[in-house]
């Protein structure tokens, strides 16, 4: 091939790549759209989860308070004048407030009336006026404005959700209810106030009465439970195989269980719990002590990993400088490799304890979906979890329990932030680069 | 004495040896550390453990035999026409028993009850006695007899360092230990089932509807456990998600390795990860509340049938769900593959798409399957968004519009709740809970051997 045929061919080659270059400059702008897309895809699901839950649940963090005027009626409260805190506890305050109710709307005189006018007001309204008269004995006899729960319907259509001007046979509230409800608004009566209950309070048919406090103290045992039995044994177990375990099949052996475990489906080890834990070594059903050792099993394999890797990150010039002036190998490992390695380790468990914190699944094996209105008090006690609360408040039909779910997925999405936050606080604080 | 108290006082006694330990170390080695073997503080471990690990073991070993002992102390102090009783009855007498020590309300006026609870409790407050006699008398002996043999030779550091060492294998063996539970108590189980349902049935039927009649005459009554329509449903759940998550996941993860300035990386990696921190329930309920009244809404304004709860609904929020593993994976692989080959195809002019297209992906491709089957596998073993959004309608399609049933849903409903430990309907939830481990193991092994080969590769 002469020269000239090479310089001809050449410029063809040139041509065709020119040509053609618009159209890959195209691919290639597309491309990189495709992946800008995606990721603002997945931003967007991200925005739109949290939006829409917070939308549903902001306003649960309010609750709608009714004032009445009760007269504290001694042959109501205490017929027989002793004043005894349990003559106090037990009396009927239901009475009183149906009384004050009465006095407010005397026009209602019909039975089925008079039940939808109670029905203004809280069930569990009595027992917030129980503890005011335990809190003041004095106001026995005197009169005094009472600030109660309202009822689910009046809460719900004070923040919004009925629509008034649906015809009223669509309506949950009747026109009657209504027109109560706007007289307690023109006399003051109707207040909207923080709900401290829904902190406190354990869980309850009524969604005006329930709280997240059972399930917080119950996520409180249960992640406690957690930390003290995995943290030691995942740390132990992370050290045995990185510092000290000989290259043999068994520790291949166990390597490979360890990566596995942490791919297993996490309801597969409420089955191992619920087999093991509960119907062989008898340990108490629904108690945050069993949640906590089925959670241990699920969450060892993540702190086992991030502790090795936290080890694996001190350098060598450490362990060599212990031992270069005596250390033993224990020594060395716990006196010097250790605390350089806390740091990582701690996040690592702080994310684990995070991931034990949202889970769910394997908790519904061993009982603790059931309905606790208790507050537990110890790890023995039948408790409910936070994830768990949620999947129970999904499931009910009352329409007041939406906003409670999703308020308390907001208390549960606060929690997770903060121990993430924590430990990206600390990977940031203490990382050390050697 | 209490249980707890008992724990605390073994504790108290602990601290009490270990100072123990290091005071008499000293004075046998008339003052001077230089004479003894070990630092003083490793005589004060050493005596410490002698307290303690006895008594602690006794005390564990004593809580697992302690309630079925006194359980058989308590049915055979019974009067003969109670213990005559079959075993489900005699349960309930002891059920019955103890709410009345618990003192909970109970229709028990039985006074042979009454009577056996007092016994009940007679032999509690007895075994906690005795309990606390023993390991007491155990703790003290066994630092009595270790503080006996300490000497300057005694070689307290190597004892220690010896029992810690037996508790670090101990840890490690836990995950092995685990496995071969999992393994045991679905295994055992699922044995018991497949001697009431023949195995073929479960694995080749194709009509579920495990309601036990409670009578025997009811229709219906047999439960069928063709456990297909589950597969089914499974994996058109799984492969939706799939559908969502392999496209996004990968595009993305492309995107942020190979495009994305350190601003645009920083920002939107965790952005993407907080995805995979949103706990399952929250999806559930999104799922439920949110997206499958969308998906029925649009269905239906499009003119097609849709269930409330519909396949596509729980599927698309579980893609989702699995978007950052995916993309997290993946980001790995593309990472490790080595700049030589990408300026390779710089050289020989190929545009940037062009090369992550023909050089990257395919090099990168062994670890992004051994992902994508790792994801897979997480897809089929999700439980909460299925049980809150998917169903229990265990219908046989293929209609991503229709409710379809899983595997996990249906461990879910047939656990939770009052259940007979013996009848097929809980075993069947076991049954299931193999199929669903073994089918999870397999996609590990399988992903983890794929990774670790790619891993291999350019290392």
């Amino acid at each position: 091939m002469n020269s000239e045929a090479t310089h001809v061919l050449s410029r063809r080659t040139a041509d065709i790549v020119k040509a053609s270059l618009g159209r890959r400059h195209a691919a290639e702008r597309r491309f990189r759209l495709y992946g800008l897309m995606s990721i603002g895809a997945g931003i967007l699901m991200l925005v739109i989860l949290l939006v829409s839950i917070f939308g549903q649940g902001y306003r649960a963090f309010s609750q709608t308070y009714v004032g009445l005027d009760v007269s504290f009626d001694p042959a109501v409260i205490d017929p027989d004048g002793g004043r005894s805190p349990e003559a106090l506890a037990s009396a009927d305050y239901g009475a009183l407030l149906k009384r004050a109710l009465g006095e407010l709307f005397p026009d209602v005189t019909e039975r089925q009336d008079k039940r939808a006018l109670h029905r203004l007001i809280s069930a569990g309204a009595s027992y917030a006026v129980r503890d005011e008269i335990l809190a003041h004995p004095e106001l026995v006899g005197h009169s005094a404005r009472i600030w109660v729960a309202a009822g689910a319907d009046v809460d719900l259509l004070e923040k919004g959700y009925f629509d008034r001007s649906a015809a009223e046979a669509e309506r949950r509230m009747k026109d009657r209810e209504l027109a109560w409800v706007d007289r307690l608004k023109a006399e003051g009566r109707l207040e909207r106030r923080f709900n401290a209950k829904f902190f406190t309070a354990g869980d309850s048919r009524d969604p005006e009465q329930a709280g997240i406090g059972g399930a917080l103290m119950g996520s409180f045992y249960t992640v406690l439970v957690t930390l003290v039995l995995s943290l030691p044994i995942g740390v132990a177990a992370a050290i045995y195989l990185e510092e000290f375990a000989p290259r043999n099949h068994w520790v291949d052996f166990i390597e490979v269980n360890i990566n596995n475990l942490a791919a297993v489906p996490s309801i597969v080890f409420g089955l191992l719990g619920l087999a093991v834990f509960i119907n062989f070594l008898g340990v108490p059903r629904s108690s945050p002590l069993v949640g906590g050792l089925v959670l241990t099993l699920m969450t060892l394999p993540v702190i086992i990993i991030a502790a090795r890797s936290a080890l694996k990150a001190v350098p060598p010039s450490i362990r060599e400088a212990a031992m270069g002036v005596g250390a033993s190998p224990m020594q060395t490992v716990f006196h010097h490799v250790v605390p350089l390695a806390m740091p990582g380790m701690l996040t690592g468990a702080i994310i684990g304890m995070s991931r034990a914190l949202g889970e769910s699944a394997p908790l519904l094996m061993i009982g603790m979906v059931a309905f606790i209105v208790d507050i537990p008090h110890g790890i023995f006690d039948p408790a409910t979890v936070l994830p768990v609360q949620v999947y129970l408040w999904a499931d009910s039909p009352e329409r007041g329990f939406v906003e409670r779910t999703s308020a308390a997925i907001l208390v549960l999405l606060a929690f997770l932030i903060l121990m993430n936050g924590t430990a990206v606080y600390l990977r940031r604080r203490f990382e050390r680069r050697w | 004495m209490t249980k707890s108290t008992l724990f605390f006082v073994l504790v108290l006694l602990c601290l009490a040896a270990y100072r123990f330990g290091r005071r008499r170390s000293l004075a046998v080695a008339s003052g001077r550390i230089r004479n003894l073997h070990s630092l003083p503080g490793y005589y004060g471990f050493f005596v410490a453990l002698w307290c303690g690990v006895p008594a602690l073991i006794l005390l564990v070993c004593w809580l697992m035999f302690e309630g079925p002992v006194i359980n058989h102390l308590v049915i055979s102090s019974l009067p003969d026409e109670l213990r005559g009783q079959s075993p489900e009855q005699l349960g309930l007498v002891i059920n019955d028993i103890r709410n009345v020590v618990g003192g909970k309300e109970t229709s028990a006026t039985n006074p042979a009850i009454q009577a056996a609870a007092a016994e009940y409790l007679r032999l509690r407050s007895l075994s906690d006695a005795l309990l606390a006699a023993v390991a007491l008398s155990v703790s003290v002996i066994g630092g009595v007899v270790a503080g006996q043999r300490i000497q300057p030779s005694l070689r307290a550091r190597n004892k220690v360092e010896g029992a810690l060492m037996f508790f670090l294998i101990a840890c490690s063996l836990v995950a092995i230990f685990t496995t071969v539970g999992i393994v045991l108590s679905v295994l055992f189980e699922s044995i018991r089932f497949f001697g009431l349902v023949p195995i073929t049935e479960f694995l080749f039927g194709t009509d579920w509807s495990p309601q036990m009649a409670i009578r025997a005459d009811q229709v219906g009554s047999s439960g069928a456990f063709g456990a297909v329509p589950l597969f089914t449903g499974t994996l058109l759940i799984s492969a939706i998600a799939m559908a969502v998550a392999v496209p996004i996941g990968l595009l993305s993860a492309i995107y942020l390795a190979e495009y994305a300035t350190p601003r645009i990386r920083a920002v939107g990696k965790p952005l993407l990860e907080v995805l995979a921190g949103v706990p399952t329930v929250v999806y559930g309920f999104f799922a439920a509340l949110t997206v499958a009244p969308f998906v029925r809404d649009v269905a239906q304004s499009l003119g097609l049938e849709a269930s409330s709860e519909s396949a596509l609904a729980a599927g698309l929020v579980m893609g989702v769900m699995i978007i950052p593993f995916v993309s997290s994976l993946s980001d790995d692989f593309i990472n490790a593959v080595p700049q030589s080959l990408r300026d390779g195809a710089y050289a020989l002019g190929a545009t940037q798409s062009e090369t992550i297209r023909n050089v990257v992906i395919p090099a990168a491709l062994p670890g992004i399957v051994g992902g994508i089957l790792l994801a897979v596998s997480r897809a089929i073993g999700e439980t909460m968004i299925v049980v809150m959004a998917a169903g229990l309608a265990a219908n046989l399609t293929g209609n991503p519009l229709q409710a379809v049933t899983t595997v996990t849903t249906q461990i879910v409903t047939l656990l939770v709740g009052d259940q007979e430990f013996d009848s097929p309907k809980t075993l069947a939830a076991f049954a299931l809970g193999l199929v669903l481990f073994l089918a999870t193991l397999a996609l590990n092994i399988i992903a983890m051997h794929i990774v670790r080969k790619y891993r291999e590769q350019y290392e």
